[in-house]
């Protein structure tokens, strides 16, 4: 459905006649701009490099970081989900946990150990929202993970629910090692890509740097405001 | 709240401010943190850190000139997705539409996320008006909220001007609270006690930092991840947007972004970036069902293709307030606006016009500072004494504040006679007020002067009494 817009030609047309020109009819092309700084940042590095990029940031924004091969992931996950205090746990929906490995774990394992396990069904509805609420720890997967500022790029369907990485008291997120670039930059430049092949934009693209936090008090910093207040990033060297 | 804060006349609220010992420690330490943190990832960390506000300029420039294309390009995209597009001319227009969405949904509990444009028209005081309860979930926010709606002092964090133990205080009176004053057991009762509100909320309201225009998204910057929030679980989402923050794609959004936490809070990206495009698609669970976007002119139109154009391109990142002078002895209440500091002093007046506001253009020594740090280049203090110019030519004089204190020196300085007696009276006269080779409690038109720092005493031998005696060749 396409909705409704109000009141626009009038206050576009103020704003011509403040700039004393008439309205833009014709599509401006995106302009060629003099100066373009960011693409320098970590030019020519390579994946293991961005790596220790991405390690030396999780220490500032009070992330845990672990590295793992496809085989030693589930003891990786498990550990972490232990050392969060069990479960309750929730996913997103999404194929690539089985194609991990992650099924004995997440399927057997864990119910056998009274880890209740919950993965995102659109069809419940908010029941997806109550069980994210009060899981202890949600699992998401970045699409594009920057190494510079530490950041995991979570992109939402209807499989992949917004409230995973924030309800939840703890998250964990899997990364990747392939989905690691320099900056912020080559994840815009992607999201245009994506948007220009497909005419589509998720409904919400979210950047998470680490757990919540705050300095409203006295300027301290406090972690764990209204998001998870602890977070684990767990890089996947074979992917 | 309005955009204008306190009721009381400039003077009084810098001698306020003044006379608060918590306030002004606070604001210095704060200040020279914030500005090391800054300093760490702008200059130090970015060898080219000049091509980076080069390039936040040229955006910004581009994107007034062309504005209306934008904000045409943007409403459409919105509209594409299924979002609702409102463009209010005045403060008045858009709370209207907002109040009619709120009697349309019957809205009754609303969480917000920090957002200054909502504070500037007011809108809160018509959504209590409307019998809604309105919970600001931003940390700082919520703490002036709790308490009795005192205002902010700081645009990046409002509450600055508060301690820990003041906090503690209104937790205990407000919510009940038994616990001590540490941050992290205030912060989580903040948690517990909002987490209840995200979830009943009925309306989610947010501010914008960034609208796309090419895919009529919006970005939303936040480290306490309330935003997320706010936007997350309330069936229905307003956003309220000053009509200037737009960028054409994402690719300028992640600079200008990059900009604003690396000079805000010093942080090469903060805990949330979240971009968002219309109301939920089909088959999510979380997100809200319709979204409406409000984009508001207030006064801003009138800015744009005048001598204060550039003052648009600010980004809200406060760099300008935290290494600003005068700032730092006064605090933000004392510039009885939301926006405080010099990107307060520039914007306050031509939002909220001279008659109110006509002292804030001299709260300033014009050193520069802001100019310098700016990471879109606007150049305040150019500006501030812009406006200067302006109140002048048009009052025919400047502002009573300062003419009092010039006709106070210019008096004693003006007439050689009356300068002599008085700069011989003077080490005499001010020997009760003199502590060393400094004059810390002054009187007259010293004391506005040596309440925020120190005078120097004047030489028990005057310079003229000693060049006539080096002239003798006494010495």
């Amino acid at each position: 459905m396409v909705g409704t817009i109000q009141n626009r030609d009038q206050f576009l047309n103020q704003i011509a006649n403040r700039l004393n020109r008439p309205r833009i009819t014709i599509p401006i092309e995106r302009p060629n701009w003099k100066y373009q700084p960011q693409y320098d940042v970590f030019k020519d590095t390579s994946q293991d490099e961005l790596l220790e990029i991405l390690k030396k940031q999780c220490k500032i924004i009070h992330t845990k970081i672990f590295t793992t091969d496809l085989a030693g992931l589930p003891g990786v996950v498990n550990d972490v989900v232990t050392e969060y205090g069990g479960g309750p746990v929730v996913t997103w929906k999404d194929e690539r946990f089985s194609k991990w490995g992650l099924d004995p774990l997440m399927k057997q394992q864990w119910p056998a150990h009274n880890i209740e396990l919950f993965e995102w069904d659109y069809t419940l509805g908010d029941e997806n929202i109550h069980k994210a609420e009060n899981a202890n720890v949600g699992i998401t997967i970045s699409e594009i993970t920057l190494a510079e500022s530490g950041t995991v790029v979570l992109f939402s369907d209807k499989d992949k629910g917004r409230t995973v990485s924030f309800l939840p008291a703890t998250s964990i997120m899997l990364i990747p090692k392939s989905s690691l670039v320099p900056r912020i930059t080559q994840a815009a430049v992607k999201m245009r890509e994506i948007f220009q092949e497909t005419g589509h934009v998720a409904s919400c693209i979210n950047f998470i740097t680490g757990p919540s936090n705050s300095a409203d008090i006295e300027l301290n910093l406090v972690v764990g405001v209204h998001g998870p207040i602890k977070a684990t990033y767990i890089v996947i060297h074979d992917l | 709240m309005a955009m204008k804060i306190g009721t009381e006349q400039f003077k009084e609220r810098v001698d306020n401010g003044l006379n608060d010992e918590f306030m002004r420690g606070a604001v210095a330490s704060a200040q020279d943190g914030m500005s090391l943190k800054r300093r760490a990832v702008t200059t130090d960390e970015l060898g080219n850190w000049e091509e980076w506000r080069n390039h936040a300029e040229e955006i910004r420039q581009h994107v007034l000139e062309h504005l209306d294309f934008y904000l045409e390009q943007l409403s459409e995209n919105v509209a594409k997705r299924g979002g609702h597009v409102f463009f209010a001319q005045t403060k008045e227009d858009a709370n209207e539409y907002i109040r009619s969405v709120v009697q349309m949904k019957k809205a009754k509990k609303i969480v917000k996320s920090k957002s200054m444009v909502t504070e500037e028209i007011s809108l809160n005081a018509m959504l209590q008006e409307e019998g809604c309860e309105v919970v600001e979930t931003d940390l700082g926010e919520y703490i002036l909220q709790l308490d009795d709606h005192d205002s902010p002092s700081h645009i990046v964090v409002p509450a600055l001007h508060k301690n820990k133990e003041q906090i503690r205080e209104v937790f205990a009176e407000k919510l009940g609270y038994t616990k001590t004053s540490k941050p992290e057991e205030l912060a989580y009762q903040a948690r517990v006690t909002l987490r209840e509100k995200f979830l009943e909320a009925d309306l989610g309201i947010t501010g914008c930092n960034f609208a796309v225009a090419e895919t009529g998204s919006f970005s939303l910057v936040t480290n306490e991840g309330n935003a997320d929030l706010v936007t997350a679980l309330a069936k229905t989402q307003i956003t309220v947007m000053g009509m200037e923050r737009i960028v054409p794609t994402f690719e300028e959004m992640e600079i200008l972004v990059s900009m604003l936490t690396r000079n805000a809070v010093g942080q090469k990206l903060t805990s949330y970036i979240t971009v968002l495009t219309g109301p939920r698609e089909d088959l999510d669970v979380d997100g809200p069902e319709e979204f409406h976007l409000v984009i508001v002119d207030n006064g801003r139109s009138d800015i744009l293709g005048g001598e204060f154009q550039s003052v648009l391109q600010c980004i809200r990142c406060a760099a300008c307030i935290n290494v600003c002078p005068v700032y730092r002895q006064i605090g933000g209440h004392s510039y009885g606006s939301i926006y405080p500091g010099p990107i307060g002093a520039v914007l306050t007046p031509l939002l909220g016009g001279y008659d109110e506001y006509k002292e804030l253009p001299y709260a300033s020594t014009l050193c520069g500072a802001c100019t310098e740090v700016c990471p879109v280049k606007i150049p305040l203090h150019n500006l501030l004494l812009k406006h200067r110019e302006m109140i002048v030519e048009k009052e025919g004089k400047a502002p009573v504040s300062e003419k009092l204190l010039m006709k106070a020196f210019g008096l004693g300085a003006a007439s050689p006679t009356l300068y002599k007696i008085g700069s011989k009276l003077a080490p005499t006269a001010l020997n009760p007020f003199t502590s060393g080779d400094k004059i810390s409690k002054g009187v007259g038109p010293l004391k506005a002067w040596t309440e925020a720092r120190d005078f120097p005493a004047p030489n028990k031998e005057r310079f003229r009494d000693w060049f006539k005696s080096r002239e003798k060749g006494d010495k």
